[in-house]
């Protein structure tokens, strides 16, 4: 072994060790634990651990509140991810106008809710979306819309919890939309405008194939990030009302650790990889075709 | 260009409203929290107290005793066990990540690119999946309900190792090289030469761990059964179950949670906004 080798081992080394010992081999019992029926008395004694191969992914098809999990996780996603990324973009575009002063301050403090603990904030938030003394419906009503139900309702739930994720998030995708609106080719975009090209067209045809690739890639981490909910109603609403909030991952937390179904947690958590893996291919194939990657 | 006065009012008028929107729930939480016990629950909502109140953080932070017996929310020692998780969990994360890192990018070894595929295609496996086992491993290891059960997890640091690979790559091979000739040793090149050129980079992670930690809810409540272990969102989480009606109240809790990392932000933002704009933006 040279000494650049052992050098190297030697930096590298312990982080791998850790990360194998938390993080690879952790996922390979999870694979092993999803055809168990691991549950609370395996917890006390392992010759309770019985071997039910694929039993617990039929179990988990025919429990309802799993497809309830899975539809409000959907749910969520498809509004969630539009509408994060919209906000991102937006505000990225419009701190990247010319016009706009002090942008760095705008920068920082749109980023700031990026860096608060979910926890705190979702307290604040129960406030501020409170039906009779809440700011949202304060504001709503100003504008003459009648007071929403919005924790209470399930109709209304699950915007009310996009509404606080988006607050939340979309700073960091704005920095991230900022950085490489910034690498937009001035002169592609000035011969644009010298060829009649209007804001639009500019946008559509020099800025958005520009940025296509980081959008592209801001959508994937969205869609996975979304589709890993779970402290957002822990908090906040405890998946309620009936049920509107329950997500994948929190069905999992509930069967895992309220429950201590391991075995059929573990499948649940699969299920949820293979929907995030699935998600991932379909719309990395989607930008292919449009050449964005 | 001819700037158009009329757009530029407008696109400025657009950008104080959307941050008085994004920074109103923030100032909100700060201002209910100090306001007397059930003000903010009147129609309309109070924008100002009428009368300023240290009486929720008294209440929140104090031990005061009740018939004999002392009772408080824990919050002091939450912010304790917060502050040390964080802080241990940053310096071993920079310690164990910022060398592999180089590694990855400088040093040339035996599966060093097979390595680093698996280490890339590895980010997409959600933390999630390998959290029910983790439970049990650290369980036969006696690692449940204690720190070490909490900051251990955080140490994997793949998107951190990943981070100070691309910072090192931009590193000229010369320089290195001239070092070894000169026969400076692989350790001494690394702390006199990249070390200091990776600064920036690793005050950026610093603050990218430090944060993560602090705010991490999801992990830390399944790993900590004893309230004397709480960090920050999980006793925060459990007061809020209880408390939810008393707004003042959990605001202070919110307020305490989110300023010590909100002033760490606002104070170091300048690093970590150039790690995530990668040192293209200015201004």
């Amino acid at each position: 072994m040279t000494r650049g080798e052992r050098t190297a081992w030697l930096f590298t080394a312990p982080v791998l060790a850790i990360i194998l010992l938390v993080f690879v081999l952790p996922t390979l019992v999870a694979l092993g634990l999803s055809v168990t029926d691991y549950s609370i008395y395996a917890l006390a004694d392992w010759s309770n651990l019985g071997f039910v191969g694929l039993g617990n992914f039929a179990d988990l098809l025919a429990t309802p509140l799993f497809w309830r999990a899975l539809g409000n996780t959907a749910l969520f996603a498809a509004l969630g991810v539009p509408m994060a990324i919209g906000a991102s973009l937006a505000a990225a575009l419009l701190l990247h106008d010319a016009t706009v002063r002090w942008k760095p301050a705008w920068r920082v403090l749109l980023f700031a809710p990026y860096v608060t603990s979910v926890v705190a904030t979702a307290v604040v938030w129960r406030f501020v979306l409170n039906t009779r003394f809440g700011l949202l419906n304060y504001v709503l009503g100003g504008l003459g819309i009648a007071p929403v139900d919005w924790l209470g309702d399930p109709r209304a739930s699950i915007p009310a919890i996009l509404l606080f994720v988006t607050w939340k998030i979309f700073g960091y995708n704005m920095i991230v939309f900022t950085a490489a609106l910034s690498a937009v080719p001035q002169d592609l975009m000035e011969a644009a405008r010298l060829d009649g090209a209007g804001r639009w067209a500019r946008f559509r045809h020099v800025t958005l194939p520009a940025i296509g690739p980081t959008l592209l890639l801001a959508a994937v981490m969205s869609v996975a990030g979304f589709l890993q909910l779970f402290a957002e109603p822990y908090v906040m609403t405890m998946g309620g009302p009936a049920q509107s909030t329950v997500t994948v991952l929190y069905f999992m937390f509930d069967e895992g650790f309220r429950w201590w179904n391991l075995g059929q947690a573990s499948a649940v958590a699969f299920v949820l990889f293979v929907l995030i893996l699935a998600v991932t291919i379909v719309q990395t194939r989607i930008g292919r075709r449009y050449e964005w990657l | 260009m001819v700037v158009r006065p009329a757009r530029a009012l407008v696109m400025n008028a657009v950008a104080v409203l959307l941050t008085v929107a994004t920074v109103a729930p923030l100032l909100w939480m700060v201002l209910v929290s100090f306001m007397p016990r059930g003000a903010s629950s009147a129609f309309p909502p109070p924008l100002w107290p009428v009368r300023w109140t240290w009486e929720n953080y008294h209440e929140l932070l104090a031990r005061r005793e009740y018939d004999g017996v002392f009772f408080d929310y824990r919050i002091v020692p939450a912010l304790l066990n917060s502050l040390f998780v964080a802080g241990v969990s940053t310096l071993l994360g920079l310690l164990l990540t910022v060398p592999a890192g180089y590694a990855f990018a400088k040093l040339r070894f035996r599966g060093r690119e097979r390595l680093l595929q698996l280490l890339i295609a590895s980010l997409v496996v959600p933390g999630q999946v390998a959290m029910l086992p983790l439970f049990l491993i650290f369980k036969e290891l006696g690692l449940v309900n204690s720190y070490a059960g909490v900051i251990l997890p955080s140490l994997a640091g793949i998107f951190a190792i990943l981070f100070v690979r691309q910072a090192t790559l931009s590193i000229p091979d010369e320089m290195l090289d001239a070092a070894r000739l000169d026969g400076a040793s692989e350790g001494r090149i690394f702390v006199s030469i990249v070390l200091p050129l990776l600064a920036p980079v690793t005050v950026t992670l610093a603050l990218f761990m430090f944060l993560g930690s602090w705010n991490d809810f999801l992990w830390p409540l399944i790993v900590l059964a004893d309230q004397h272990l709480y960090t920050l969102p999980v006793a925060v989480a459990a007061i809020s179950r209880e408390h939810a009606a008393d707004g003042e109240l959990m605001m202070a809790a919110a307020v305490v949670t989110t300023m010590p990392v909100l002033l760490l932000f606002l104070a170091l933002q300048r690093y970590y906004m150039t790690g995530l704009l990668g040192g293209s933006v200015k201004g």
